[in-house]
């Protein structure tokens, strides 16, 4: 993310910091930093690691498609193939226990309790507020009432964030048995690694169709957002749309008079450029991938 | 008496036939004595119209002949001792005694000419002499061995009447006889048992070659030379065994074919002439046949042949060599048969020779292959059959669009472009390794027969055997797998070599290609099997077109493929840790119970793949289901608010720059 490097505007959590807003002049229109630039690095690499998981993997699942045998093909060969598939799981491994690292790390430094961390009101565990947002949200869907004025993590993220919890855990241990399977054989019977393998490989399914249909339509696409939405990438999202989007969230930084540690100028255009440049590749491949599995499901199945 | 029995038995009968116009018989009672009373004066003529013949009688040289012991009335016997002078007898006849003799003379070209009145015909007398008649086996018989030559040389040598005026085809009869092996082991090495005139031609029963029942008619000529000669089969050819020469007769060049009459010599020199006999006509290129086949024989393509010592006439085999133009006697083919009767057979039960034998215009002859003159053998790299000429060869038929590909109604096509490319055409077109199978090597070379033909060397019962004739120790292999015919009896079709490796467009075994397409050859029969092991990782990264995880072969084995259980499997439990271990080093039992050939469709087989499927399949569509729900419900107020933006944002744009920092302001 060459965003990252850039961005001065970093600024940390607004409960700790009580630095005075420096805005410039009015001309500058702030706005809203949702994601620190490591937040925005670890989905990068998230991105990168899961298309080129998903992409490599697919190959192998459906090898009986004619697709398959092409990608494995660009890829270099099933030997390549797969050792960028293990690599891929390597930067996965590591975003995922560089999170935990942060998360354990921010807890010292905020001096806060684990209790306090997991929930507190920022916190990506779901509870009482989400069910209840959940079932306003159902009714708002049906015409019932208005839309629920969410904050900072709607009960859908939170879910894709533990999905991939999930994910990670269940690919991972997996896929590190096949990666293995003599080390592992030495506790578990043969039979395990045909288990594995089919967990693994449904498990990833799963994972890609949900990440590539509704992952991408419930933070990327929604038509309010069409095309896209590039807020996980720039960590900037527009005042006016954090005051749409999540009111609550919005509501609470003004009542703790917060909100302007919370602000930094746009990124240069070329930023922005770079960045949905980068989206567009992921979406597309997103896309095709999820085409291919529909149709490697459907009408090359056998 | 007995001297006329002795003749009798030497065959060469010494017949007496005094047949002086006697006139002076005497009155004794001693035959001889009385007629010698007179007789016996050298002055005795008497006028026979103009001619004067002398009447004398060498009493001594009579005394002393086979008859001596007949009186002189007993061949002349019309004549009367007491009737002096007597009156003109008749002629005296032989065959009163030597009847069978007789009637031999008679029917012969000798006697039937006599008949006619020819004066020139010889009678018993002409050839035996009258009074002084000797035992045959006498060396002053007139018709001893040695002799022989001669008496019949009076008339049949050149320069005689006979040989002026007659129609006889031979000619220097004598001098060519007398240089001959025959003539020289007679006259110059004095062998009476060396063949004389008679030897062939016969004493008495002399006929024309023409005629059938001639000592030297075309059909006889063996048997009579075998007189003689009686194993010449040996040193001939093998496959003639003595009997082809006499029942086949018209079909095998005769002796004098090669061997000319009278000119017979030790060395086997004919040929070169008789060929030279040939040429004087078909040298000629412009030579054409009545329907303008060229008849042009390149006289200079024979030396090199295989067929270098082969007379034109041992081929060409109804010549005759009395004729004018010898070949005009020939009425059919040249039949190869005649000395390669043993491939002759082959063929005949092949489908080349079943088609040419319903004058099929498409079958092929032996002439089509090895060409005519210019024959040469399979080791000759100019020959058409030399191993790396014999694709093209067979090509002239079997190539695509040509006569035999277009009547072929079975599954191999592009057969010669595909057998080009296999690893059998490279070795032998492009390494020009002659060793390499060729068609001939697995179809053999005369002997082609379909593949559903049980015989066929490529009929699939046959096939190992056909491809283990190079391939030894893969047949061996074979031999003991569970595939062998011998070791399976549930009566299931069984692969054989071509079933795997196909017929004509064989790869190598190490090649991507072949590696990957074996998979699909075990699966055309074991198809279930194969299914589950394309659901293994290894499966599908072969599927995906890479040669490096387990093929069935792998674990399997090639040719050497055996059930489980047996313990010389490759995977039976003493050695499936060990096949595994060929690619996973380090590999454990507990490993090696990985399910190669696992299916999660199966719950009694595999019930933890099973429900681990369909666990995971469950989850899957639940939270797709719930997911998607979740979406669709969304997606009309998403578009909902995406409309009341819009709409916003169009107001604001209506505002001026002013309120947009008020705006700003206000935000903060």
């Amino acid at each position: 993310m060459s965003s990252t490097a850039k961005a001065p505007e970093v600024v940390s959590r607004p409960e700790q910091v009580t630095v005075p807003p420096t805005t410039t002049g009015p001309h500058k229109q702030l706005e809203y930093v949702r994601f620190q630039p490591r937040y925005r690095v670890m989905h990068a690499c998230m991105v990168l690691s899961f298309i080129t998981l998903a992409l490599t993997g697919l190959s192998l699942k459906f090898s009986y498609t004619g697709w398959a045998a092409r990608l494995s093909r660009i890829l270099g060969g099933f030997e390549t193939a797969g050792f960028i598939h293990r690599s891929a799981a390597v930067l996965m491994f590591t975003v995922f226990i560089g999170h935990l690292a942060d998360i354990v790390r921010t807890k010292k430094r905020q001096r806060r309790s684990w209790g306090e961390m997991l929930f507190g009101k920022d916190s990506l565990l779901l509870n009482g507020q989400d069910l209840r947002e959940f079932l306003a949200t159902m009714r708002w869907f049906l015409g019932l009432g208005p839309r629920p004025r969410y904050g900072r993590w709607t009960y859908w993220e939170k879910f894709d964030y533990f999905a991939v919890f999930w994910g990670i855990f269940v690919i991972g241990s997996t896929g590190l048995t096949l990666w293995f399977p003599i080390l592992f054989t030495r506790l578990l019977p043969g039979w395990f690694i045909n288990v594995a393998t089919i967990i693994h490989s449904d498990e990833a399914l799963l994972a890609t169709g949900f990440i590539f249909t509704i992952h991408f339509f419930n933070t990327h696409l929604r038509p309010e957002k069409f095309p896209m939405d590039i807020t996980v990438f720039t960590g900037h999202m527009p005042l006016a749309e954090l005051k749409r989007d999540k009111p609550r969230e919005y509501e609470e930084l003004v009542a703790s008079g917060g909100l302007e540690e919370h602000l930094a100028e746009p990124h240069q255009p070329i930023v922005v450029k770079t960045v949905r440049f980068f989206a567009w590749i992921a979406l597309g491949t997103g896309f095709s991938i999820v085409v291919w599995i529909i149709y490697a499901m459907i009408f090359a199945y056998r | 008496m007995a001297a006329l029995a002795f003749s009798r038995q030497a065959k060469e009968p010494a017949k007496e036939q005094p047949k002086e116009p006697a006139k002076a018989a005497e009155k004794k009672e001693d035959p001889s004595e009385t007629c010698l009373a007179c007789h016996s004066e050298k002055t005795m003529t008497t006028r026979h119209g103009k001619q004067t013949i002398s009447l004398y009688v060498d009493g001594k040289r009579f005394a002393k002949s086979v008859h001596a012991e007949l009186s002189c009335t007993g061949c002349h016997s019309d004549l009367d001792p007491d009737n002096i002078p007597h009156p003109t007898p008749a002629k005296v006849d032989c065959s009163n005694c030597h009847a069978q003799e007789g009637k031999q003379h008679a029917a012969s070209l000798h006697g039937k000419a006599l008949a006619k009145g020819d004066s020139l015909a010889p009678r018993c007398v002409s050839c035996h002499g009258n009074h002084d008649i000797v035992p045959v086996k006498d060396r002053d018989s007139a018709v001893a061995p040695l002799k022989v030559p001669f008496v019949c040389g009076k008339c049949h040598s050149e320069g005689t009447p006979v040989q002026q005026t007659r129609n006889i085809p031979q000619h220097d009869i004598l001098t060519n006889y007398s240089e001959s092996i025959h003539g020289e082991g007679l006259l110059k090495r004095g062998l009476t048992v060396a063949p004389n005139c008679a030897s062939c031609h016969t004493a008495h029963n002399i006929l024309p070659h023409t005629d059938p029942n001639s000592s030297i008619a075309r059909k006889n000529i063996a048997s009579t030379c075998t007189r003689c000669h009686s194993q010449i089969e040996e040193v001939h050819r093998k496959t003639i065994k003595g009997e082809l020469w006499e029942k086949e007769a018209h079909v095998l060049p005769a002796c004098v074919d090669c061997h000319q009459p009278h000119k017979i010599r030790k060395v086997y020199y004919a040929q070169g002439m008789a060929d030279a006999d040939c040429l004087r006509c078909h040298a000629n290129d412009n030579l054409r046949s009545k329907d303008g086949r060229t008849m042009f024989v390149n006289a200079a393509e024979m030396p090199g042949s295989r067929h270098a010592k082969v007379a034109c006439s041992q081929c060409h085999s109804e010549v005759n060599a009395s004729r004018v133009r010898p070949c005009e006697t020939i009425t059919k083919k040249v039949d190869c048969s005649a000395c390669h009767a043993e491939v002759a057979q082959q063929y005949q039960r092949s489908v080349h020779g079943q088609l040419h034998a319903k004058d099929d215009p498409n079958a092929p002859v032996c002439r089509d292959c090895h060409g005519t003159h210019k024959i040469l053998g399979k080791r000759d790299v100019n020959s058409p059959s030399f191993p790396t000429n014999v694709p093209g060869l067979c090509a002239n038929c079997h190539r695509e669009g040509m006569k035999a590909a277009v009547r072929y109604k079975g599954e191999q096509h592009e057969i010669i472009a595909n057998y080009s490319e296999s690893i059998h055409g490279k070795g032998l077109l492009k390494s020009g390794l002659t060793v390499t199978a060729t068609c001939t090597s697995c179809h053999t070379a005369h002997r082609e027969l379909p593949k559903t033909d049980p015989e066929s060397t490529v009929n699939p019962k046959n096939v190992p055997q056909t491809c283990g004739v190079c391939h030894n120790g893969i047949q061996e292999q074979f031999s003991h797998s569970v595939h062998a015919a011998a070791n399976d009896h549930s009566g299931k079709q069984l692969p054989v070599c071509s079933d795997c490796h196909t017929a004509h467009t064989i790869q190598r075994a190490d090649q991507d290609q072949f590696k990957l397409e074996i998979m699909n050859k075990c699966g055309r029969c074991h198809a279930a099997i194969a299914e589950t092991y394309f659901e293994t990782y290894h499966g599908k990264v072969s599927r995906l077109g890479y040669t490096k995880t387990a093929k069935c072969y792998d674990c399997h084995g090639a040719h050497d493929i055996r059930n489980v259980n047996d313990p010389q499997s490759h995977l039976s439990r003493a050695n499936v840790v060990a096949t595994c271990q060929k690619c996973h080093t380090g590999a454990t039992r507990r490993f090696a119970g990985y399910l190669t050939h696992a299916t999660h469709h199966d719950p009694r087989k595999f019930p933890f793949l099973f429900w681990t499927f369909w666990g995971m399949t469950s989850l899957l569509v639940s939270t797709f289901m719930i997911g998607g729900l979740h979406t669709l419900l969304w997606f009309p107020k998403a578009m909902q608010m995406r409309r009341e933006l819009r709409a916003e944002e169009a107001r604001e744009a209506a505002q001026s720059s002013a309120d947009e920092k008020q705006a700003g302001r206000e935000a903060k």
